[in-house]
């Protein structure tokens, strides 16, 4: 094992080299060729599909519009100054802030430490794994019907709880003070197996000897974990936080299924805002301003993480 | 806890713990699947007083009248068409343009990579609208290509970048070997870059699949007839027409997730690895 480490770690630098060199010595023969037949189709699709919409995402949005003709009336930054004066719009925004807030000090914290239980070969590691990853395979939409049903008031399995112990029946998607939190319970039963695996992956290629020097050292599992574990496994939860913010911002698919946005707005995000306001009403101009600011939002965050967190990483 | 991550022998009694804690998070996980899939089997009323339990009587008949039915059998195949047509169509386009990044030297080519990168930083729900007029404006509407061309393209930023990685990450003896004795870019692309890139071809495959198979907003912005729903779409419908018939919800919702979770536990490890592993090297 160790042998093989050491030819694969000294081999590295020469195929490096062997590697430019090729680079340089290959000739140009058949370059153009393949250029022509490999390069269009995806230049044509991606720019027809992602990037020519969102440019006239950004030109809609100026224009109040319902799709048909040519966009005419020109609003300037109407649309904007109405989005952001639209209660269901911060609720959105707030809401899409609160999942982010969830992720981070509920789900990554569960992830973490599951991790550190099933990263090693216990006995029946492997089916626990499987078991927590499983939501994650399913679709949103699925997961979403089949917690509509978990929580219904008359036939799901809260009220059937609540009764056992005699409370009287919640029903708690109809609620506008609790709706969101229910969501956020099914964000987390469904993702959090996603992050466990991040963690799991990070710690088994994670050098083990140096939490054998802590142990030898006499730190104790927490301060192990704390000062050895944790710190080492830095990249991995700043990428882990990454994609809870990025699923946040995408979110749409759960909501539908188990309240729309409802009720009275309060469980809407910025998608779901978008199809109802944007969509639904046919709202082309408005709609594409959702979509902007969307836009702004997830280029930002990707960015500015990127830059201030995941800079060494 | 901690004392299993140094793989160390541990105590009896952090052992019961462990087994405590993982079995109580894996019953709260299985908790709702079970109770669904159970579900299915009950009459309304026993639903009603006895969620949790097995059924009083097996109702077995919820489950065969939607597979004795056409609407479910209709509803997967769709899914599955879009799902082949986006994961064939984005195999062959990023494979391609990727071995152009990885072995093709051209002008502008880091540029270009840049562009496709795009990609990975937004969501198709951002340009949505536009997205839905451009189909419309194609007379894409309420066909397959009109959801199978924006899921490729969006999809593309990502599969390009694991699949250029990828072919870079292929010894260079390789190349210099096969150019000596002649062979062009698309010869050596055919018979050495692609039988080489197999694993990345079953994981680019996994996810373009399962984000297919599993999507919503395309379709529902660019469908509109019922008989080409795909799943997630016609379970909504089905939803709204048996309201609080939620012993026929349950069982149909159970049929509609059997297909992921049979495929989940055979192809596991592939599974898992394309969906995290994908994620973390883009």
């Amino acid at each position: 094992m160790a042998h093989a480490q050491a030819t694969f770690a000294t081999r590295r630098p020469i195929s490096a080299v062997a590697r430019r060199k090729a680079r340089r010595s290959v000739s140009a023969r058949g370059r153009l060729p393949v250029l022509v037949l490999f390069l269009p189709a995806a230049l044509i699709l991606f720019t027809l599909f992602v990037i020519l919409p969102m440019g006239e995402a950004a030109w809609y949005s100026l224009y109040r519009w319902n799709g048909y003709g040519q966009p005419t009336e020109f609003r300037a930054l109407g649309n904007f100054q109405v989005l952001f004066n639209q209660a269901a719009f911060l609720t959105a925004l707030k809401n899409n802030g609160l999942i982010i807030l969830i992720s981070i000090a509920v789900q990554i914290p569960l992830a973490l430490w599951l991790a550190t239980m099933l990263a090693y070969r216990i006995p029946g590691a492997v089916t626990f794994r499987l078991i927590f990853f499983l939501p994650y395979v399913l679709a949103d939409v699925a997961a979403g019907l089949i917690w509509r049903f978990v929580y219904d008031g008359d036939y799901g399995l809260f009220a059937a709880a609540a009764n056992m112990i005699g409370v009287p029946t919640p029903y708690v998607l109809a609620d506008r003070h609790v709706a969101i939190y229910a969501i956020l319970g099914v964000i987390v039963w469904k993702y959090f197996g996603f992050h466990m695996m991040l963690f799991i992956a990070g710690l088994q290629s994670m050098d083990r000897h140096v939490l054998e020097a802590a142990e030898i050292d006499g730190a104790t599992g927490w301060q192990r974990f704390r000062y050895v574990t944790l710190p080492m496994l830095g990249s991995t939860v700043r990428l882990s936080i990454f994609f809870a913010i990025v699923g946040s911002l995408q979110l749409f698919d759960m909501i539908m299924p188990l309240t729309g946005g409802g009720p009275s707005n309060s469980t809407q995000t910025m998608v779901t805002f978008l199809y109802t306001y944007g969509v639904m009403r046919m709202q082309v101009g408005f709609g594409s301003a959702v979509g902007v600011v969307l836009f702004i939002i997830c280029v930002t965050m990707a960015f500015g993480y990127k830059r201030i967190f995941m800079r060494n990483d | 806890m901690t004392d299993a991550s140094s793989g160390r022998r541990v105590g009896a009694g952090t052992r019961l713990y462990l087994y405590i804690s993982l079995t109580v998070i894996a019953a709260l996980v299985l908790l709702p699947l079970v109770t669904t899939a159970l579900g299915g089997f009950k009459s309304l009323g026993d639903l009603r007083v006895n969620p949790f339990g097995l059924p009083n009587e097996w109702h077995v008949e919820n489950y065969t009248d939607i597979l004795f039915g056409q609407r479910y059998w209709r509803q997967m195949a769709n899914s599955l068409i879009i799902a082949l047509l986006t994961v064939f169509l984005t195999l062959v386009v990023s494979a391609t343009a990727a071995f152009a990044f990885a072995h093709v030297r051209f002008f502008g080519s880091g540029a270009l990579l840049n562009y496709f990168l795009i990609g990975l930083m937004f969501p198709a729900a951002t340009a949505i609208l536009p997205l839905f007029i451009r189909i419309r404006d194609l007379g894409l509407l309420d066909t397959y290509w009109g959801v199978v061309l924006p899921q490729v393209a969006f999809g593309l930023g990502m599969s390009i970048l694991l699949f250029r990685n990828y072919f870079r990450s292929l010894p260079s003896e390789l190349f210099d070997a096969a150019f000596v004795d002649g062979c062009g870019y698309i010869r050596f692309f055919w018979y050495i870059s692609l039988p080489l890139a197999r694993p990345m071809i079953a994981t680019v495959a996994i996810i373009s699949f399962v984000g297919s198979w599993n999507s919503y907003i395309l379709p529902l912005i660019m469908l509109n007839t019922e008989t080409r729903y795909p799943w997630p779409l016609g379970i909504m419908v089905y939803r709204g027409e048996f309201n609080t018939d939620w012993q026929l919800i349950l069982a149909f919702i159970t049929l509609t997730i059997l297909p992921t979770i049979i495929a989940f536990f055979l192809a596991q490890k592939h599974i898992i690895a394309g969906l995290t592993a994908g994620a973390v090297k883009s």
